[in-house]
């Protein structure tokens, strides 16, 4: 029954089966569960969590099946998958892992997943796009030069007080700010 | 010991264990996506004061993090020196911040959202995703250029409450309040710039506010655990292991691992400093007993593999210090059976036992008297391992994997 009518096109929602989209959670009902979700991580495993380090060790197993010899010459990719290490054997890897599969299982649920581009009303798909590389970039770049990312350090190492952690947060929100500005075109 | 965190390596093997990290890592994707962080336009808008999400979201769950892990601390369930608190490393960590801030503002995500947001088949996160892959490229590419720096400003294991110099409960306090302050300001915010767009507050949030303000002050009340408390709380277990002699290790047996390149031996010899500079073993590191807890901290970033040993010239100083360092948390933590004065008994040979054996030792004295201080150059610091393969002892170490973070960060 409740499969009937959950396949039902509903009214103004054109002719396709989907899921309706649901609406989100509220912020700080949703910052309650992810507060959970990181305490539990830290009190089972002593880890917090991350995701740019992850991204990172995908990439550094793909440089080793490509170049070996050029992992085994740069010290920084050396200590991640240098002679028989496997890059992919850390922690960081399978948190994820389970990320992507968490949000395609929320996403598929709430009747979010669909090919879609998020922008702003004044630009066009190519600069959206472009800007998307552009922006990770740069946030791939940062995420390595800070050791860690929003979630790696802002999150995980606030929650655990630590005094980098912090000021790393400010410079984020602050980097943020100071630009927004200049970019506003992008997003309004 | 605090039962948490698990040493989950051991009770469910090594790749078995990645599965309790799928299932974090599940939850954490999950959450971010009915946050609504895998909407690129929704991210932005946290930089135009429209709507607040960005913040909101990320500032409470650090504030339910923290308040969760000091109190589970304080009531002695969580052993908060095992888990990875994120190294400062000042200036790398400010320019990285400011360059993802701005990476933030021109692609729309972050690289745990755009996780997410590229697995609900959003084509710019997918982008992103692409875009933050060459990223971390570029940087493994180019990071030999200033390896120096990038290894600067390095302050360790470094908290808000050594740096204020208070307990961990009153910072919890404060950054819950500060948090608060924020979120009052976002909800200003959202009504002035995002005018309505975002819907009314829910009333329960004031309810939650006071049970966090609430949390944060029985953390302070009971204040975190000291190296005091927990060896008064494990005194018996500690009792129990020294006097069946689990862990007080034969000299042959800490030989055997000195030439072992299977395990990392890291001796700590708590003796005074006169005896330490006229006889120690190669390597071993001077920690005298009033400094052995400050030096803990050191010992907890050693390897996994890593045998830690300790010594005096019995056995007095040494069990004290294995007791101390045992309430720290240090795994794979032995100390040396019958000490110096053993080990010389075992290893030096009979002409210089007759010649420098003076005393009769027994109360954590030094029993030899050394004709010169000669530290690790006397031949009994490193005896010839071959030479001494006939000597029969009861084996004791066991190396465990040991618990607690292993790289943590994004390492």
């Amino acid at each position: 029954m409740t499969t009937m009518t959950r396949n039902l096109p509903r009214a103004g929602a054109g002719t396709r089966v989907a899921r309706a989209e649901k609406p989100y959670v509220h912020p700080y009902a949703a910052g309650i569960l992810l507060g959970i979700v990181l305490f539990l991580a830290f009190f089972i495993t002593g880890n917090g969590l991350g995701a740019s380090g992850g991204m990172n060790r995908l990439l550094v197993a793909a440089q080793d099946v490509l170049m070996p010899t050029h992992i085994d010459r740069v010290p920084y990719l050396l200590d991640m998958a240098g002679g028989d290490r496997n890059p992919l054997d850390s922690w960081v890897v399978f948190i994820s892992i389970g990320t992507v599969l968490g949000g395609a299982v929320s996403g598929w649920q709430h009747g979010r997943t669909k090919l879609e581009i998020n922008k702003g009303p004044q630009i066009s798909n190519r600069t959206r796009l472009l800007m998307a590389f552009v922006g990770g970039g740069l946030m791939g770049y940062g995420a390595r030069l800070a050791r860690g990312c929003t979630s790696g350090q802002a999150l995980s190492g606030g929650a655990t007080l630590s005094v980098g952690s912090w000021v790393f947060m400010f410079a984020v929100f602050a980097g943020g700010y100071l630009v927004a500005y200049f970019v506003r075109r992008l997003w309004n | 010991m605090s039962p948490f965190p698990l040493p989950i390596d051991t009770l469910l093997g090594h790749w078995q264990s990645y599965i309790v990290y799928v299932i974090i890592g599940f939850g954490f994707g999950y959450v971010l996506e009915i946050a609504g962080f895998g909407k690129s336009t929704k991210l932005a808008a946290q930089f135009y004061l429209k709507e607040m999400t960005v913040l909101k979201v990320m500032f409470t769950a650090i504030i339910v993090a923290a308040v969760l892990i000091f109190l589970a601390s304080a009531l002695g369930l969580l052993d908060y020196s095992l888990i990875w608190v994120n190294p400062t490393y000042l200036w790398p960590g400010i320019v990285g911040g400011l360059v993802m801030g701005v990476g933030f503002i021109v692609g729309g995500f972050c690289p745990g959202t755009s996780l997410v947001s590229a697995a609900t088949l959003k084509i710019d996160g997918f982008v992103f995703v692409l875009g933050a892959f060459f990223g971390i490229f570029a940087f493994g590419e180019t990071v030999s250029l200033f390896e120096d720096w990038w290894y600067s400003s390095y302050m360790g294991r470094f908290t808000l409450q050594q740096f204020f110099g208070v307990d961990a409960g009153v910072v919890v306090l404060g950054v819950v309040l500060m948090a608060l302050a924020a979120f009052a300001f976002a909800e200003w915010s959202e009504r002035t710039f995002g005018k309505g767009a975002v819907g009314k507050q829910p009333r329960w949030r004031l309810g939650a506010a006071l049970v966090l303000v609430a949390l944060a002050v029985v953390t302070i009340i009971l204040g975190q655990p000291t190296n005091a408390d927990r060896m008064a709380r494990l005194e018996s277990m500690q009792n129990d292991i020294l006097n069946a002699r689990a862990v007080q290790i034969h000299p042959a047996e800490l030989l055997s691992y000195l030439n072992n390149r299977q395990v990392v031996p890291y001796v700590i010899d708590v003796r005074g400093e006169a005896d330490y500079n006229a006889f120690h073993l190669p390597g071993a590191h001077y920690v005298p007993l009033d400094e052995v807890l400050t030096h803990a901290e050191v010992l907890q970033l050693q390897p996994r593999n890593t045998l830690f040993v300790v010594m005096s010239n019995d056995e007095a100083a040494a069990t004290q210090a294995w007791r101390i360092l045992n309430a720290e948390g240090i795994a794979n933590l032995y100390l040396l059976e019958g000490g110096v004065n053993r080990w010389l008994d075992t290893f030096a040979d009979a002409e210089f036992q007759a010649a420098y054996r003076v005393r009769a030792g027994g109360d954590d004295q030094l029993a030899y008297a050394f004709p010169a201080a000669l530290g690790a150059r006397y031949d009994a610091a490193d005896p010839n391992p071959a030479a001494f393969a006939g000597l029969e002892y009861t084996p004791k170490v066991t190396l465990s994997v040991g618990r607690g973070a292993t790289g943590g960060g994004c390492g």
